[in-house]
């Protein structure tokens, strides 16, 4: 409790003030838009509003575990990823057990990641450090997950006559939807290979830039960057890679038969 | 008589005498509730050409599905010469039950690359010969280069023709093969389905909505309405008793 006391000092009203100021701000620009018709009031105060007590939850709860034990970040992470399943399967309505899919696929992609950069010692077990790394990690993985599965699901409800093409001529359900499952892993990894492409140029993300204010190396700072950044792309692939596997088996049935589009269909009406 | 009133004859009398190649028991699907095909039993002998009209929503395209296990039945089955199809492999079943739908739905590449897939599929190569002389049986010989892009709807449809004759099937189905074409292709599409299935003595369900069509390739006809079998006869008979009926 006196590290919660601690942590609402100087800084913590000097974090308010901010944060009304960047209120103020957008609030400025929602009544801009506004003027020109665009009505985003109502969903950017939720998000505001949102935004803010997720965040000074989350500081509250890093506040009373920044010295806690290993095992407790990596349950704050698993929490993560369980939220990031459940964003990303809310893509998946027609889709049985996508919650489940989608976790298994995010926690995949950010469990090898986190236990690789553990392992590497790119990353402490320091819960201070764990959780927001980790968490950046789940959060791209978790966009991965999205945009391959929404891609898989649109391309394969776009091409169901060439699906049925191919299975009428005797080819594997995976065959038929091969170019299918290369488009939407690569669809969810073009975000994050731009991302690395303009490291350095483009943008120079928080962590780099926290780093140098806490004194280290620039030079160790940025190569350090461009691990996590690489490590968001080991993960993110990953996570595209296993939810396009795993939709793709659920989009056939063992006659294979395409149900996907009958799903879909089904929903809909 | 033209060689193809010989062939079409010949068929004609092979068919009456045939074994029963395909045979639909009870067969049935309800999706969410709505009936798509209700109890249609009926065989069709080795070698004969099965019409199925009615109208719009009547159950056609849904019953040849069923008849190549795209879609799984809820109730009844299909016997494909005499063997439940639900124990033969669907690879192997779809070999044998060949499918030409309304559209071509040709893969994009070479017409070649199209014709050769169904063979690649079990680890078989078609040689260049082969290739050559399945595109020389639809009227297309020398298109193994083309994109498939550049083809118009009629030898798109040609080339779907080819590329399920490839797979050796021992039955045919067709869905409209000649709906999404203009007249003349139409009638040059029924032409080359009319002699590939007679030379080659396939079994063949073709669904129409053109009853003329339905006579000039049928002998039998059965007609489909609300996804139930409502007659089944000689085509002119069936034809003419619908024609009376309405």
């Amino acid at each position: 409790m006196s590290l919660l006391l601690n942590s609402l000092g100087h800084e913590t009203i000097l974090g308010i003030a901010q944060a009304a100021g960047a209120i103020a701000l957008c609030l400025a620009v929602v009544l801009l838009c506004r003027w020109f018709g665009v009505r985003a009031g109502r969903e950017a105060a939720i998000s505001l509003a949102r935004g803010l007590m997720q965040m000074t939850v989350v500081g509250v709860v890093l506040a009373l575990l920044l010295h806690g034990n290993v095992l407790i970040g990596l349950l704050i992470l698993l929490i993560m990823a369980v939220a990031a399943a459940v964003t990303a399967s809310s893509r998946l309505p027609e889709i049985p057990d996508a919650l489940l899919l989608s976790f298994f696929a995010i926690a995949s992609g950010a469990a090898v990641v986190i236990v690789a950069m553990l392992a590497m010692r790119a990353l402490q077990s320091d819960v201070a450090i764990l959780v927001p790394v980790g968490s950046m990690i789940i959060a791209n993985a978790m966009n991965a997950c999205a945009q391959a599965a929404e891609r898989f699901k649109s391309e394969v409800t776009a091409h169901v006559g060439q699906i049925e093409a191919g299975l009428a001529l005797g080819a594997d359900p995976a065959a038929t939807v091969a170019p299918f499952v290369q488009r939407a892993v690569y669809a969810s990894l073009l975000p994050r290979l731009d991302m690395l492409k303009s490291l350095g140029l483009v943008w120079i993300p928080g962590v780099m830039a926290g780093m140098m204010v806490s004194g280290v190396n620039p030079l160790y700072a940025g190569i350090y960057q461009f691990v996590v950044v690489t490590m968001i792309l080991a993960s993110s692939g990953i996570a595209g890679l296993f939810i396009t596997l795993l939709l793709r088996s659920r989009a056939f049935t063992p006659a294979a038969q395409l149900t996907l589009r009958e799903q879909i269909s089904t929903k809909r009406h | 008589m033209s060689k193809r009133q010989k062939l079409v004859r010949s068929s004609l009398e092979r068919d009456s005498q045939g074994l029963v190649a395909l045979q639909t028991k009870k067969l049935s699907r309800v999706v969410a509730g709505k009936v798509l095909v209700e109890d249609v039993s009926v065989e069709v002998r080795a070698g004969e050409v099965l019409a199925v009209v009615g109208p719009s929503g009547a159950g056609k395209s849904s019953f040849l599905r069923l008849l190549n296990r795209l879609d799984e039945p809820t109730g009844g089955t299909v016997l494909v010469n005499g063997h439940d199809y639900r124990t033969i492999a669907p690879k192997a079943l779809r070999r044998r039950v060949g499918m030409v739908m309304q559209r071509p739905y040709l893969f994009p590449g070479t017409v070649a690359a199209n014709i050769a897939f169904g063979p690649a599929q079990r680890g078989e190569t078609l040689s260049a010969a082969e290739i050559a002389l399945l595109l020389d049986r639809v009227r297309l010989s020398g298109y193994q280069d083309r994109d498939v892009i550049s083809l118009s709807g009629g030898e798109a449809q040609r080339v779907g023709l080819a590329r399920t004759i490839a797979n050796g099937p021992e039955a045919f189905l067709l869905d409209e093969p000649t709906s999404a074409l203009d007249e003349l292709a139409a009638r040059d599409v029924e032409e080359l389905v009319s002699d590939i299935v007679h030379e080659r003595g396939l079994t063949c369900v073709i669904v129409t909505h053109d009853r003329s069509q339905a006579i000039r390739l049928a002998r039998r006809t059965m007609v489909l309405e609300s996804g139930k079998m409502v007659a089944i006869g000689p085509t002119k008979e069936v034809m003419a008793r619908v024609s009376t009926a309405e």
